[in-house]
């Protein structure tokens, strides 16, 4: 059963990667005149094409390409003529740093918020959760950002509204660079954790399995930990793997506001100028840090489940 | 024995009520905010005081005036006129985008719930399409194609279609196995009769929220491409844009960047409202 | 009734009430006063509606949802039970009242192991610890006469079967010792064969215990064994109190009387006269040797998952047959294959002598007339978003090109035909009563004019005196039309009530063919025999002169293992044969029976069954 998952994930992958190299199809010209711009002879473009095989049959350079991702061969950028991979390690770290700080700061805080809405639904405090959520899932992210910094920024002066610096010596530097953007992130994150994590407490308390251990006398609080929550693991934590998704693309625009040196500032670099082996390498492995998020919530879930675990 | 039976019936028939749908201020609310932003896509260009292009002021990010309602943007021109402009832009592709998507989730998921190879190659190829980061597939799709507004409303509708398509595809599913159905196919009624007639009409409210929510998303996507300079390109702008170019003025407080600001997040707030309201808070906010 | 002494539960004046969605209060349940005497079992009994289990659950001081106890007061134990706070409420659940749920596979937590639940309500109370718990529950999941006692609670609800945990919930319920149990119908969700395994375990315990229970049902056969005394509930009133035998057999009220006469055995209808026909007619459908199943078909026509194995039977223009079997036994896959809902893997269905195509798309129109399907639920078997107009005008348009005013006069006709007003025309099926929906169910399916109507399980998701007179009406219907009917139920009661003939289906075979008279007589299939033994009658002492051999197997064994079926919960099987070859076809007077004894073996063995009880 975890096997098919994780082949499931495999293919998925692999159909993603012919999207993603028939995006390069569909793009109008070819590399090789990108790269010499309007003016190149027809000789020159010839030879550069041969450079790189673009004279080939699409589905040999496909192979090419997929052959290289496996390898970790990333092609080289088009625009600074680097390997992807050399522009790509030191902002892949920044970016996971940015990442890991929210999911750390957001995935415990979410959890407790959005139990403790589930186990005091109707109240006073549950409302007001309820109705932040809603404005925080409804609003653009450069909305919160731009909110953000009008208030810590400019307004308080308490925090930059730029956090491009990349040195570290103190725990200060650190925390004023990575505070507001943390804060916008973890904003983004938790509003759909909260939401989804109250659905499915919501849903084991409403159970009658938990009816029969309330008519039995068990305590509120073992009600919840000890009855209820084991069997909204499962959706929990796929609740948890999708909103560490928005992450993702959550990423990028607060990188962009921030102007954080990540992937994802380099990633809106390389679109407006059509860097297109830059692009498909982080947009795959964008995809595959999607799919392994999702996949291994399934494999937890599946794990957590007496009725999956014992066939 | 014969009188009991009857008035047993009639207890029952009695004990159920048409159930009133519940109309509160949530409703009235999100309704009016959303009807507000049509009206204002619909008729806003033609009562714009200026040109979008026309520099009116030599101050920029000027405050609130008599002569310009909204003051004046980061080039000095009329925000009120941009942002009638920009509500046109936003709310028509958004609309676009997501009646494209409607349409394309909802014919294949009615067709995957109704035959099972056709089931198991779309929903692969939906998962697929899902699996990109929404922002990420806009952003390589914008970087092969460039950003013009038909590429624009295609990437979104892309974007949201493999949720359309689970939403109807599972609907369809859970009704699909009623004995109605059931009873139907036993009459010899062909596909498309159980699919038009049995099945949608019992999916047109709840496809009708999921069309708010998947506005909700398209309009929030939309926004952010364009905030990052990768969606409608100038001369036009969206409100997205709009937030972009006057971004500056965001130290002082200007309406240019505030404005546009609020115009999304009300339009997006007003629609999740209204989605709340019908659906009995089941569903508004859910996964982008 | 014995009023000396202090009443155990008392209920004075009790009111319940519950507020919809514009927050206005609607009483539901209504001046309630009744006691409970210790040692005493007090049956509520009703319909749905009726505020049953409303009322058991104000008990344990709980209301579900949005309802409140608004009036009256609540006494258990001695202890006042409305308006206690919450806290104090908790300390009483479960130690001095506790609850058995009408379904266990719902009230038992997935997630967490049998064991660990049971004893959680000792441990909860802080009365015992666990290894004294532990060792209390396995005594009683022996004196519950649960298999494997020992290793039971180690397991996973979905490990378990239904029956059991039914058996494992009471034992959770009574490992406190409380003052009180309440059952809230803890047999409705069962077999049949399995309910009185259950209910004769619940009354070992509660009478070597001395347990004070209130049990909720709305089966008064099941009441009369179980109960010292009957309430009979109605719109959350009370309607009659008294003790068993005052309320079976002497019911003051009107409504009482009806529901003692809906639970007693039906006369069964008077046969139809055989409609005119040639001796060498073929029969309106028969069917011959059918195998269906799942998966991939092999050499022999067998499917990988087989549900159906091997069935024949013929029915005749206007007759009725009735196929009896419990959950699992593929009763409903025969009505899909008659239906052309699911072809058969191998064998023939003929109408009329005609071999119908497996599936309906190779049907044609005037086939697919004459057969019709009606379903077990009408909420889900009518179309929430079609009028019944439309839902009854389908098929007159689909097959007999009917419109307009034509169509309108004759969906009409049909609503009369079951009985009900043409007004309902308009309505949508979310505003009708279940039992309306049932005939406006049973009128779409008239409207084709068929010639056999497919009845799968039409009355059993209906209250008892609703049900009973859908079945009237489709006894009157029979005799104005000359339909046929295949009757398909788990109610041995209504088929004999209504079918002339009767096959029985174990684990996808017909164990026994038998006309009208054949099955009145005594010799049957062990599994017949299981089946007719084990519904309750409407007589106190029922259960326990009912000593009939009783298994502990679980449900029909699948796949295709040679032997009988029904072997491993056999009595009087006969090892090294039964479960080595299939059983034999014996044919006798208007009976066929597929088992290995044979009529003379099954003469001679309910005398071999009176000393076979295993356990």
């Amino acid at each position: 059963m975890i096997a098919k998952r994780v082949g499931g994930a495999l293919l998925t992958l692999f159909l993603l990667s012919l999207v993603v190299f028939a995006m390069s199809l569909l793009m109008g010209g070819d590399a090789a005149e990108a790269m010499l711009g309007q003016n190149a002879t027809p000789e020159a473009l010839a030879g550069l094409r041969a450079a790189m095989h673009l004279d080939q049959p699409s589905w040999q350079r496909y192979l090419a390409w997929l052959g290289g991702l496996l390898r970790g061969d990333l092609g080289v950028s088009l625009i600074t003529k680097l390997p992807v991979s050399t522009l790509l390690a030191p902002r892949l770290l920044a970016s996971l740093q940015l990442a890991g700080l929210t999911a750390a700061v957001s995935v415990p805080l979410a959890l407790f918020l959005g139990i403790l809405a589930a186990v005091r639904r109707g109240s006073l405090l549950d409302r007001a959760i309820s109705m932040a959520t809603i404005g925080v899932v409804s609003v653009p992210e450069f909305v919160i950002a731009t909110l953000m910094v009008l208030i810590f920024a400019v307004r308080l002066h308490w925090l930059p509204a730029l956090s491009s610096s990349r040195d570290f010596s103190s725990l200060h530097d650190v925390v004023r660079v990575f505070t507001m953007p943390v804060l916008c992130l973890a904003c983004v994150v938790m509003a759909q954790m909260i939401r989804m994590t109250r659905a499915a407490v919501c849903d084991a308390l409403d159970s009658s399995y938990v009816e029969a251990a309330r008519l039995k006398g068990v305590p509120p609080r073992r009600l919840v930990l000890g009855h209820a929550l084991p069997n909204a693991i499962g959706p929990i934590v796929n609740a948890v793997a999708l909103s560490l998704s928005v992450l993702l693309g959550g990423v990028i625009v607060i990188e962009v506001i921030f102007n954080y040196p990540g992937v994802a500032r380099l990633m809106v670099d390389a679109v407006s100028t059509r860097d297109l082996p830059l692009i498909q390498t982080v947009a795959m492995i964008f995809s595959a840090a999607y799919l392994m998020l999702v996949t291994s919530a399934d494999i937890v879930a599946i794990l957590c489940n007496p009725r999956l675990r014992h066939r | 024995m014969n009188t009991v039976p009857k008035s047993g019936v009639a207890h029952e028939a009695q004990a159920l009520k048409i159930r009133r749908r519940r109309f509160n201020v949530s409703l009235l609310l999100g309704g009016t905010t959303i009807i507000f932003w049509l009206i204002v896509a619909l008729v806003g260009p033609m009562v714009a005081p200026h040109a979008p292009g026309q520099v009116v002021d030599l101050d920029v990010f000027s405050p609130a005036s008599s002569a310009l309602p909204l003051g004046s943007d980061y080039l000095g021109r009329d925000v009120l006129s941009r942002m009638l402009i920009a509500s046109r832009f936003t709310v028509s592709i958004a609309l676009l985008a997501t009646l494209l998507a409607a349409t394309v989730g909802v014919f294949c998921g009615l067709l995957a719930a109704s035959s099972g190879w056709i089931d198991a190659i779309f929903s692969k190829l939906f998962d697929t399409l899902s699996a990109v980061p929404s922002l990420m597939f806009g952003l390589v799709v914008i970087g092969s194609l460039g950003a013009s507004i038909p590429v624009l409303i295609g990437t979104l509708a892309t974007v949201y279609s493999p949720g359309a398509f689970r939403t109807s595809r599972a609907l369809a599913r859970n009704i699909a196995v009623l004995d109605f159905v059931t009873v139907a196919r036993a009459r010899g009624e062909t596909l498309s009769y159980i699919v038009l007639r049995e099945i949608l009409p019992n999916l047109v409210g709840p496809l009708a929220a999921d069309f708010g929510l998947r506005f909700v998303f398209v309009t929030l996507l939309l926004s952010g491409l364009s905030f990052l300079g990768l969606g409608v390109q100038p001369p036009n702008a969206d409100l997205g844009a709009l937030v972009r170019e006057n971004i500056a003025g965001l130290g002082f407080g200007a309406a240019a960047v505030l404005v546009p600001t609020f115009a999304i997040a009300s339009l997006t707030i007003g629609m999740n409202m209204v989605i709340d309201a019908v659906s009995g808070g089941r569903r508004a906010g859910g996964r982008r | 009734m014995t009023l000396s002494g202090d009443p155990l539960v008392r209920l004075a004046g009790l009111e319940i009430s519950v507020r919809d969605a514009q927050g206005q209060d609607k009483i539901i349940v209504r001046d309630i006063s009744l006691e409970v005497q210790p040692g005493e079992v007090l049956a509520l009994i009703g319909e749905s509606g009726s505020g049953k289990t409303t009322i058991a659950l104000s008990m344990l001081g709980y209301t579900r949802g949005a309802c409140r106890i608004s009036g009256g007061t609540v006494e258990v134990a001695g202890h006042r039970l409305d308006g206690l706070p919450e806290a104090r409420l908790r300390g009483l659940r479960g130690r001095v009242v506790s609850y058995v749920a009408q379904s266990a596979a719902a009230a038992f937590n997935p997630m967490l192991p049998i064991m660990r639940q049971v004893i959680e309500p000792a441990l909860v109370h802080g009365l015992m610890t666990r290894e004294v718990a532990e060792d209390k529950a396995r005594g009683l999941f022996r004196a519950l006469a649960l298999p494997r006692p020992d290793t039971v609670g180690d397991r996973y609800p979905h490990q378990v079967s239904g029956g059991q945990l039914q058996r494992l919930m009471a034992a959770m319920a009574l490992i406190t010792d409380p003052a009180l149990v309440i059952f809230d119908e803890p047999t409705t969700a069962l077999d049949v064969t399995t309910q009185i395994e259950v209910l004769k375990a619940f009354k070992a315990v509660v009478r070597d215990l001395g347990t004070t229970a209130v049990y909720v049902s709305h089966d008064l056969a099941v009441v009369a064994q179980i109960a010292d005394r009957i309430c009979v509930l109605r719109d959350g009133m009370v309607q009659e109190q008294g003790r068993v035998e005052e309320i079976l057999f002497l019911p003051r009220q009107d409504y009482t009387r009806a529901l003692v006469a809906a639970a007693a055995a039906r006369v069964p209808a008077a046969p139809m006269p055989d409609l005119p026909r040639d001796a060498g007619d073929p029969p309106l459908i028969q069917m011959r040797d059918v195998v269906a199943g799942y998966g991939g078909v092999d050499a022999q026509g067998n499917p990988q998952v087989r549900i159906l194995g091997g069935v024949s039977f013929a029915i005749e223009r206007g007759k009725v047959l009735g196929v009896i079997g419990e959950s699992g036994s593929g009763k409903s896959t025969l009505a899909r294959v008659v239906a052309g809902l699911h072809a058969p893997a191998s064998g023939r269905v003929n109408l009329d002598g005609y071999t119908l195509e497996g599936e309906i798309r190779h049907r044609d129109k005037e086939q697919l007339r004459r057969i019709q399907l009606v379903f077990q639920n009408a909420d889900t078997a009518l179309n929430p978003a079609v009028s019944v107009g439309e839902a009854i005008g389908r098929p007159l348009t689909f097959f007999h090109a009917l419109r307009g005013t034509d169509r309108k006069a004759e969906v009409v006709r049909l609503l009369d035909l079951v009985r009900l007003p043409a007004a309902l025309a308009g309505r949508l099926p979310g505003e009708l009563s279940g039992g309306q929906k049932q005939r406006v169910n049973l009128a779409r399916a008239l409207a084709a004019r068929p010639d056999l109507l497919l009845c799968d399980e039409v009355t059993s998701a209906l209250d008892p005196v609703v049900a009973e007179a859908v079945l009237d009406l489709l006894i009157d219907l029979r005799r104005e039309l000359g339909l046929a009917y295949m009757f398909i139920t788990h109610d041995i009661g209504i088929v004999r009530a209504i079918a002339d003939e009767v096959m029985v289906l174990y684990g996808g075979v017909p164990v026994e063919l038998a006309s009208h008279e054949a099955l009145e007589g005594p010799l049957h299939h062990p599994y017949t025999r299981l089946l007719m033994a084990s519904v309750p009658e409407l007589r106190p002492g029922w259960l326990e002169a009912a000593n009939s051999a009783f298994s502990c197997g679980s449900s029909a064994g699948a796949g295709h293992a040679a032997g009988c079926r029904f072997f491993q919960r056999c009595a009087i099987s006969r090892p090294g044969l039964c479960d080595v070859l299939d059983p034999a076809v014996h044919v006798g007077a208007g009976q066929t029976i597929a088992c290995h004894l044979g009529f003379d073996g099954l003469q001679a063995a309910p005398r071999i069954a009176q000393g076979a009880i295993p356990a």
